[in-house]
């Protein structure tokens, strides 16, 4: 793990102290719109540390990721619909929920591989997806407004105020950060980065995989989970749009495009993947029409994504 | 509830599944033989549908354009597989998806820059409009058996292909050993292109066939194709056996379903929880059936022979 300081190291660092201090060089450069854009990058790179979690160091292509943010999105604005506003019971919902549905999912999926993983977690999100588009009480496909952010009830943290809000964010990232780098170099990381390598060898030694990877699983959805609750909160609004399975692509793209299984790898690919397309989204209407092959160039040449460019080592060697 | 609706339901969920199994087949197919995940099996659905759309409207025939459609939709594939996809096949299978994703957008727009964003109709041609009598005080709508008697058509000449010529014998042995196959002399990146080719016209076919009941849309194939995945996911990845009996199963569990549901529902359940219980669950159903499914055969119904499902 411990490696000379690469460019990589560097670039992380920037942005780190760059999502820091956005609500107040934001103002100062006048344009106040990058705290709201930054916000969300940060959201989109806690859903990417969480693919990352299983994608980059287990192995498990989870295409259907995106179905936490929607179940953490959705646990805030059903409570607030019934005017349970409070966090103290929105978010433990929230997180008791991604965790069932992680564990219920996992059990089933985790009896594959390859191919028959990457589409049953597909086929998976898509069920709750379906489920969100048939709750008329809910909105259906129009989703839900929510009119009060969730209430910790102290004046301490109050999501209203919108630095508080960004920086709640802020906080949850960087835990991500710390939770991430602690569980990849613990054992339970090591197993997980080792079955991913060999599950036989692995279990040859006698450590019982399946256990690992579904509490990697559980634990990558919980995760997910809390950025489908910021998003909620941040967005004032939920839909079934939140776990379309186009949003599980884009969380693969980031994390890919990032670096897979590198600590910063997500994190840079959000930062890139949302200023990419803010950008190209003012230039034409049809930037699909550039991103796409430009995704397609990435894959083919830029093997390790960004941070691979930029020399930094995959935790994974 | 009335023994016609039950028919007529059943008839429907009939037809939906052989529309699947159209997309199912290719899809099948190229993960069997080249272990790829190709996403954008669901954009050729949706070029099927434009360009046929394109070519009937030209021809003022739905006949035609359906015929002109086939070599169209095999250049195509051909195309698609040879620029795009032929280096993706020694990849991971994350590559894989992320380039067809990339796929994906590319066409998505690509067909809204050529056609616009309000999509393509195609009027269904007079002779074929109407209903026919089945007996029994059943009638169906003539278009409707039209699409099942075609897909039936294709999946018989399919299987002929597939079990009876010394092409499909080559499929088969590139689905279940692709590197001996390769070794005994069959020339597996030809073999490739064309049977990709063929996933393109069966896919294209699919489009072209719906879409004067429903017009053609932008990103019209992505939910069929996810419905394709859980078909293929059931019959078993790389069998079209497979394919034919899960699509059927699907179209027809999932529409009956959505049809009847509540009414079952309505025997356990009090009026207000089976209403809305109802949608929900039917909405869910084929997940469930695919999740029951591969809890007790996680290589689906249908392995082919020689495959794994850790491969």
């Amino acid at each position: 793990m411990r490696s000379q300081l690469t460019p990589a190291h560097a670039v992380a660092t920037l942005l780190i102290v760059l999502c820091a201090t956005i609500p107040y060089l934001a103002p100062a450069l006048d344009e106040p719109f990058y705290v709201i854009v930054f916000a969300r990058i940060m959201i989109w790179a806690i859903a990417a540390i969480s693919l990352n979690l299983i994608m980059g160091f287990g192995g498990m292509i989870s295409f259907g990721h995106a179905v936490y943010l929607g179940i953490g999105g959705y646990a805030v604005g059903i409570l607030g619909f019934h005017d349970v506003t409070s966090a103290w019971i929105q978010l433990p919902i929230a997180i008791g929920l991604c965790a069932l549905v992680a564990l219920v999912f996992g059990v089933i999926c985790l009896r594959t591989r390859g191919i028959y993983f990457i589409m049953i977690t597909l086929a998976l999100a898509q069920m709750v997806f379906f489920l969100s588009v048939s709750a008329e009480r809910y909105g259906s496909d129009d989703g839900l407004n929510i009119l009060w952010r969730s209430e910790f009830g102290s004046g301490l943290i109050d999501l209203e105020d919108g630095v508080v809000m960004y920086y709640t964010i802020f906080a949850v990232l960087l835990g991500c950060l710390l939770l991430q780098w602690r569980m990849v170099v613990s054992r339970f990381g090591m197993v997980l980065r080792a079955s991913q390598s060999n599950d036989t060898r692995v279990q040859a030694i006698g450590i019982p995989t399946y256990r690992y990877r579904l509490a990697a699983f559980v634990i990558a959805g919980v995760m997910c989970g809390l950025a489908g609750f910021l998003q909620a909160n941040l967005e004032r609004f939920v839909s079934p749009d939140m776990m379309n399975w186009h949003r599980s692509g884009e969380l693969i793209l980031m994390t890919v495009l990032g670096g897979t299984a590198t600590l910063f790898g997500p994190l840079v690919g959000a930062v890139v993947f949302l200023l990419l397309s803010e950008t190209l989204s003012t230039i034409t209407i049809h930037w699909h029409l550039v991103f796409g092959p430009f995704l397609i160039l990435v894959v083919l040449f830029a093997r390790g994504g960004v941070m691979g460019l930029l020399g930094s080592r995959t935790t994974r060697d | 509830m009335d023994y016609i609706l039950l028919v007529e339901q059943l008839l429907n969920g009939f037809q939906l599944g052989i529309i699947l199994f159209l997309m199912a087949a290719g899809l099948t197919l190229v993960f069997g033989i080249m272990d790829l995940v190709n996403l954008a099996h669901g954009s050729l659905f949706m070029i099927g549908a434009f360009v046929g759309g394109t070519l009937t409207l030209v021809t003022d025939s739905l006949v035609l354009g359906a015929v002109l459609m086939v070599p169209a939709m095999f250049a195509i594939g051909v195309l698609v597989e040879t620029i795009a996809l032929r280096t993706l096949y020694r990849r991971s299978h994350l590559d894989q998806v992320l380039a067809t994703f990339g796929l994906i957008l590319f066409f998505n727009e690509a067909t809204r820059l050529i056609w616009g964003p309000a999509g393509l109709a195609v009027p269904l041609p007079e002779f074929l409009e109407g209903t026919v009598a089945l007996g029994a005080g059943i009638t169906y709508p003539l278009y409707r058996v039209v699409i099942i008697v075609i897909g039936l058509l294709v999946a018989l000449g399919l299987y002929l292909l597939v079990a009876q010529t010394r092409f499909g014998m080559l499929v088969r042995a590139g689905a279940s050993n692709r590197v001996m196959a390769g070794a005994l002399g069959v020339n597996i990146p030809v073999l490739f292109s064309l049977v990709f080719g063929i996933g393109a016209v069966l896919a294209g076919l699919a489009g072209l066939i719906i879409t004067p009941i429903t017009q053609a849309a932008i990103g019209m194939g992505e939910d069929v194709l996810i419905l394709a995945f859980v078909v293929i996911v059931i019959g078993g990845i790389g069998s079209v056996r497979g394919a034919f009996v899960a699509a059927l199963l699907t179209g027809i569990i999932d529409t009956m379903g959505r049809s009847f549901l509540d009414v079952v529902l309505l025997l356990f359940l009090p009026a207000n929880a089976a209403e809305s219980a109802g949608p929900a669950l039917s909405s869910m159903l084929i997940y469930i059936l695919m999740a029951g499914i591969l809890f007790f055969r996680p290589q689906g119904l249908f392995p082919p022979r020689g495959a794994t499902a850790a491969s």
